[in-house]
């Protein structure tokens, strides 16, 4: 391979003349962790956005009432120091922590008082309140506060005092403390918003983030790069750097030679292909945990033969999942059994998933009086999620295996937008689509198997409703117990793989590469990232 | 003169309006729809979608809307992203000098490059050099932009460690606030010892990979341009008169020669902007073709709109320079 120059030698002086001095490593300044995310956030205002990289270029300035312990998803005491819950699950009254200091010096904001009540009230009224004087900055589109159902399901948000805040829900709902630790429920300064409403620059509210997080922002460059600097008065657990920086790097390939070029210690979503050269690396380290995520195909138990639960479990039967973990998720899948990941609380792991047995399925399809060839669709996603790599391959690899038990299928799909649409409306015999979790909470993934989901341009493209397994999901919103819950998931999960409305694919495993100088970062099962209480050694 | 300025100016009117309408039209065939692409998953209820199709103005027909984006362009107006809610001149304006400065510096190495080797090929017709020059120039064009910035960062950036992998500025090292834009300037308006150095270092690879094609072309352009001018009288006579080889080629047959290679630069400033939307993604350059990838993905309508029609101008408006130039060159082309 060559540049078309003349006299090769000369030219390439020439051209390298400015590259006299080799790049400079790292360690020049110690204390700067430069983690290569993939994107710019749409802003710093997690309730108006959607991605995973807008969340996590505004995680680092925010603090929430309630938080996930780093690397899991236990639910833990943030600004609100403690909580009670009444017995009927409706009213949360909130004891908000003490002498918190909102960041102090960012677009020459001084507060003048810590962080209350009224603070937690601007927050969620701003999302919930259509005439709110911040509504409708910066597009006002609150899509977790409507999807996490807090626009149809809060009667009330209530300062008792300055520390306490009482909110009050239609009908009863213990997620919503694991709701409340998501980003969208990230607490602004109310103060901080009145001051820019009074300079006329309310959108600058969105775009020049102040919270009372690990680390206060400096500056942000769309697509170059995002500064931080380490808040010395965090409440909590500290920062051991001094400055974060998220230098924006789209392309994995560009990522990795970064990485191990030293111009970034942490970098995000590394390229399945690399990471076995990544592991070789004595200057990397890769760690990985499967993703809080579930790809499955689903069978329309609407439609026949898909409403006899004997095909259902024959076609489950059919299919060589352990090949398509190995050819399309190239080692960064794990097969699945359940719906959740065995990263959540209340998986079950007594169950067992169906063999891989063509023979017996064939068998199954004969005793359910099925005639074959049998003629189906099977539709697959446009797209790349992440919980599936390449649907088409799975799908092709799918139909492959389905013709060796008599059973043609035809491979269907459209845009993403609309085949989500058709797929919810159950105008499939089968269909591949995944989930990704958002809470933490179980509930957050069985819902995709209940009644109400079940209905037309509902989320259950199974279209299945089971008495047994949604009588269980509904009775477990309304326990606070944990271990009670966690009985109804884990016979919800036999009841589940014994009625086969779907099967279930794959979780994805999630890699997160470094370099060996990085220390106690804590990979979070939320895909989320996280630099608090990351040190560079 | 300005009757020729007039005339290629009213000349740009219709291509503008072709432009308009060719944007406007090819975002929409693309399937998908700004809302239903933000919301992945987890799906949206008819009503909110319809009150978001609503507040962007998408439930009006088609050619409302394409009426009130002609509107909207005429008022100078570009719309708001519908992603950041910014609006698209800011967002373009904020982009764009990194844009320009790689571009420059890609145009400067195939220029600095492209114009001697040609000239040299020229001057040795037939020879092993003009042929390796002319088949590497060959391999040059067809280069596919990402693997040859991709293969250059493996070995320059990675093995040797001759440069940086990407961006624009050691970011560990250097923290000053955009003023310009253009991080060379910026650098060297912060006064901080080595950053001018190392701006300048952060640009070497992007510049190669933009100006590889561009090298190429002119490298053969500049070439043929000599071989004509070789043939002609007055360089016969030049040389009869015994001016050393250097003068007669370097003075009286490039002078003559550049002419048609100075279109072919303008013509090179549209063969850049499509390099930069792919040069930018490798190397995490923050300018206007990465953002339009992004514009394109998110369906984000007006910031694709706005931005297409901004670089087109720009394009548009550098290749007018060019004929008017050519025009002020040579003063048969301004009356013909």
């Amino acid at each position: 391979m060559s540049i078309p120059m003349p006299r090769s030698k000369a030219a390439i002086a020439v051209v390298f003349a400015l590259a006299s001095l080799a790049a400079a490593p790292l360690t020049a300044s110690a204390k700067t962790l430069v983690y290569c995310s993939e994107g710019s956030p749409e802003n710093f205002t997690p309730a108006i956005n959607t991605t995973g990289t807008s969340f996590d270029a505004a995680r680092p300035i925010y603090d929430k009432l309630t938080q996930f312990t780093r690397g899991s998803t236990t639910v833990e005491p943030g600004l609100a120091e403690s909580w009670t819950v009444s017995p009927d699950a409706k009213v949360f009254t909130f004891k908000l922590r003490k002498g918190v200091k909102f960041h102090s010096g960012v677009n020459g904001f001084t507060p003048t008082r810590d962080f209350n009540a009224d603070d937690v009230l601007f927050s969620f009224e701003r999302q919930w309140k259509a005439d709110h004087p911040y509504a409708k900055v910066s597009g006002g589109k609150y899509d977790y506060f409507a999807d996490m159902g807090l626009s149809d399901d809060v009667q009330s948000i209530e300062k008792i005092d300055p520390l306490t805040v009482r909110l009050t829900l239609k009908k009863p709902n213990v997620t919503m403390l694991a709701n409340l630790a998501m980003d969208f429920a990230a607490i602004h300064s109310a103060e901080y918003a009145d001051m820019m409403a009074k300079a006329g620059k309310k959108e600058q509210f969105d775009q020049i983030p102040v919270g009372t997080g690990a680390f206060s922002f400096v500056a942000y460059q769309k697509d170059a790069v995002i500064r931080f600097k380490a808040n010395k008065d965090y409440w909590g657990e500290k920062a051991l750097v001094d400055d974060l920086v998220f230098a924006i790097t789209p392309d994995p390939t560009a990522r990795y030679s970064k990485l191990k070029a030293g111009e970034c210690h942490f970098v995000i979503a590394p390229r399945p292909a690399d990471l076995p050269e990544m592991q070789k690396d004595a200057a990397l380290k890769v760690i990985n945990q499967s993703g809080l995520n579930i790809a499955y195909w689903a069978f329309n138990t609407q439609k026949a033969p898909f409403d006899k639960k004997e095909v259902r479990q024959a076609l489950s039967m059919a299919i060589d999942k352990s090949a398509i973990i190995k050819d399309v998720y190239l080692g960064a899948g794990q097969a699945a059994k359940n719906l959740i990941p065995p990263t959540l609380w209340s998986y079950n792991d007594a169950v067992k998933d169906y063999p891989f047995d063509q023979a017996k399925a064939k068998d199954m399809l004969a005793k359910a009086g099925v005639k074959t060839p049998l003629d189906i669709d099977l539709w697959y996603m446009p797209v790349q999620r992440p919980y599936n790599p390449n649907a088409k391959r799975i799908a092709e690899m799918m139909q492959a295996d389905l013709a060796k038990v008599g059973v043609n299928a035809k491979l269907v799909t459209f845009e993403w937008g609309e085949y989500r649409k058709r797929l919810q409306q159950g105008e499939h015999m089968t269909g591949m689509l995944g989930w990704t979790g958002d809470n933490g909470d179980p509930d957050n993934f069985f819902f995709l198997r209940g009644c109400d989901a079940a209905r037309p341009g509902g989320q259950n493209v199974a279209k299945w409703c089971n008495k047994a397994f949604d009588e269980r999901l509904e009775k477990a919103r309304t326990l606070a117990d944990v271990k009670e819950r966690t009985k109804l998931y884990q016979e919800m999960q036999q009841i589940e793989k014994d009625d086969a409305p779907d099967f279930k694919i794959a979780h994805s495993v999630v890699y997160e590469a470094m370099r060996k100088e990085v220390t106690g970062y804590k990979q979070s099962p939320f895909g989320s990232h996280q630099f608090n209480g990351v040190e560079l050694k | 003169m300005f009757r020729y300025l007039l005339r290629r100016l009213a000349l740009t009117i219709p291509t503008f309006i072709a432009l308009m309408f060719v944007t406007f039209a090819a975002i929409r065939m693309v399937p998908g729809d700004p809302v239903e692409v933000r919301v992945g998953e987890r799906g949206i209820s008819p009503e909110r979608l319809a009150m978001f199709r609503h507040e962007l103005g998408l439930d009006q027909p088609v050619w409302k809307q394409f009426w009130d984006y002609v509107v909207q362009l005429l008022h100078g107006d570009f719309g708001t992203s519908l992603a950041t809610n910014q609006k698209v001149l800011t967002e373009f304006a904020a982009l764009f000098p990194a844009t320009i400065e790689l571009s420059l510096a890609g145009m400067l190495f195939a220029v600095l490059l492209g114009i001697p080797a040609g000239t040299i090929a020229a001057a040795r017709r037939g020879t092993v050099f003009d042929q390796t020059l002319m088949g590497l120039s060959v391999t040059g064009y067809s280069m596919p932009i990402f693997w040859w910035g991709l293969l250059l960062i493996m070995f320059v950036a990675e093995r040797w460690g001759l440069t940086p992998v990407s961006g624009r500025i050691d970011l560990i090292k250097f923290y000053f606030d955009p003023v310009t834009g253009f991080m060379v300037i910026d650098a060297w308006l912060s006064g901080q010892v080595g950053a001018v150095k190392d701006a300048l270092h952060h640009l070497v690879l992007p510049a190669i990979v933009l100006g590889t094609i561009p090298l190429a072309v002119i490298a053969r352009m500049t070439r043929s341009a000599m071989l004509d001018v070789l043939s002609e009288d007055y360089v016969r006579t030049a040389r009869a008169k015994g001016l050393p080889a250097w003068r007669v080629i370097g003075l009286h047959a490039l002078r003559n020669a550049l002419i048609p290679v100075i279109t072919i630069i303008g013509l090179q400033v549209g063969t850049l902007m499509a390099g930069a939307v792919l040069t930018e993604t490798i190397f995490s350059w923050p300018g206007v073709g990465k953002w339009l990838i992004e514009s394109i993905s998110r369906r984000d309508y007006p910031a694709l709109q706005g931005g297409v029609m901004l670089i087109s101008s720009i394009v548009i408006g550098v290749n007018l320079l060019v004929d008017l130039t050519y025009g002020l060159i040579n003063p048969r082309i301004r009356h013909g």
